[in-house]
């Protein structure tokens, strides 16, 4: 299984195949439907961000609370098609690349294309494996969504299969 | 008459609630090593094997099994023969569910439908009552994730669809789905009765274990059919194509009205969570 450091460059994110298998460690960050919005209206309104979106990694999940032992609690991926309508946007805006599960749209395939970016699918379901492999966890933005919030992890060896490439392959 | 105080109801309640969020049905872990055993894609025979490494994972270090610990089902079968005394019984299986998802951990995922204010302590939980013959209480606890129960959909067919019709609405469903709800996936099926009925029925189908079939027989070979026609769509293991997309197809069923049948399809990712108990 190869190995990636994140966040990625365009030179290996080229190298991608869909249906690669990969274990991802570094800096990733967690959004999903009500973060989303948030996001996407401050950058209607020309404000700035609360993190820096250039090559960040948005990972689709909301996490169990952390037991007192534990960076995370359980953080399995949700289901990606939910965020068909902000992905492409955001791709435009300088995201790197995408955590979630299932299939996307056609746009956001057009998206990852147009911004040599890649969507990788986690296993939907494996909570505590996850969970497992997250080392840090910090709300960085929008607090008061509590497991809905921005949360930035440091991931180790987080396994994932890429699902869109580059060159508009697809697992599915 | 035996008297209960809902106080004994909260701490079985706060139990199951406990356990579920942990563990997979032995029904679900049975299935799914056995769909790993059959499968012969090589992405989802690894995201299956992910899978089961998650489920021994969560129990080892007692973490829920998915991060989506559901909204939390309810269904209470009482006796005629109970009086139920202390705290009014919603109030006390709110509380249970209160305590179990703070003591645990678990996610807090209910929140208002327009503002999408979360509640806080993962209440109100959906409970369902039935008066049943007797003087024991009869529990069973599903918490229900929502990636899967977004796929669920609800037919109203005409009488004359029959059998081929039912069938094809199960398999449109799972179909429709697609990579999106975690295969594989357990199916529940409700038909007949009315909209509201019919959509109850398709939910309990899936508090039965995997593997079980309707005592029904013409009822079981549906089951058996949509099973079949399911596993040949190749949706397979989290959408990377293979053998085993669903794990089981259940059926309930309910008289209905001479001029309609419907058919409620209540789709449950493969993190088949769901406890049982008696007092």
């Amino acid at each position: 299984m190869r190995k990636l450091r994140l966040p990625l460059n365009k030179e290996t994110v080229k190298t991608l195949k869909a249906g690669d298998s990969v274990l991802l460690s570094g800096t990733i960050l967690t959004a999903r439907d009500c973060a989303h919005k948030r996001i996407l209206g401050l950058l209607n309104e020309g404000k700035p961000l609360p993190f820096d979106l250039k090559d960040a990694v948005i990972y689709y999940a909301g996490p169990c609370p952390a037991k007192p032992d534990m960076a995370c609690g359980s953080c399995g991926p949700t289901t990606s098609a939910r965020m068909d309508v902000f992905a492409p946007m955001l791709l435009d805006c300088g995201l790197g690349a995408i955590i979630g599960k299932g299939e996307m749209s056609g746009e956001v395939r057009e998206a990852l294309k147009r911004n040599t970016c890649v969507y990788f699918a986690a296993i939907g379901g494996a909570g505590a494996l996850y969970g497992n492999a997250i080392k840090k966890s910090e709300c960085i933005a929008f607090e008061d969504l509590l497991s809905e919030a921005v949360y930035r992890l440091e991931v180790d060896s987080f396994p994932a299969i890429v699902a869109f490439d580059c060159d508009g392959g697809s697992i599915y | 008459m035996r008297k209960i105080n809902t106080e004994v109801i909260e701490k079985k309640i706060y139990e199951m609630a406990l356990h579920a969020g942990v563990n997979l049905t032995p029904a679900c872990k049975t299935a799914m090593n056995n769909a790993l055993k059959t499968e012969k894609s090589d992405a989802a025979a690894f995201a299956l094997e992910t899978l089961l490494k998650n489920a021994e994972t969560a129990v080892q270090k007692q973490m829920p099994v998915c991060q989506d610990t559901g909204m939390a089902v309810v269904i209470l079968e009482i006796g005629q023969e109970v009086f139920l005394e202390g705290k009014p019984l919603a109030v006390a299986v709110n509380d249970g569910i209160k305590r179990a998802y703070a003591d645990g951990y678990f996610r807090k995922s209910v929140c208002d439908p327009i503002t999408r204010q979360n509640t806080g302590d993962n209440t109100p939980a959906v409970i369902h009552t039935e008066i049943i013959a007797g003087d024991k209480i009869k529990i069973t606890f599903m918490p229900k994730g929502f990636g899967s129960e977004n796929m669920s959909r609800l037919y109203m067919l005409k009488p004359a669809q029959g059998v081929e019709g039912i069938i094809n609405a199960i398999e449109e469903t799972v179909k429709l789905a697609g990579s999106r709800p975690c295969p594989p996936v357990y199916v529940g099926v409700g038909i007949g009765g009315t909209f509201d009925t019919c959509a109850f029925l398709a939910k309990k189908a899936l508090t039965r274990d995997i593997g079980t079939a309707s005592p029904r027989g013409d009822i079981a070979e549906i089951e058996r059919v949509a099973l079949e026609k399911i596993n040949k769509l190749d949706i397979g293991c989290q959408g990377f194509h293979g053998s085993t997309t669903a794990l089981g197809v259940a059926c309930e069923w309910a008289p209905t009205h001479i001029a309609g049948l419907p058919v409620a399809v209540n789709i449950q990712c493969h993190c088949v969570r769901c406890e049982k108990a008696e007092l």
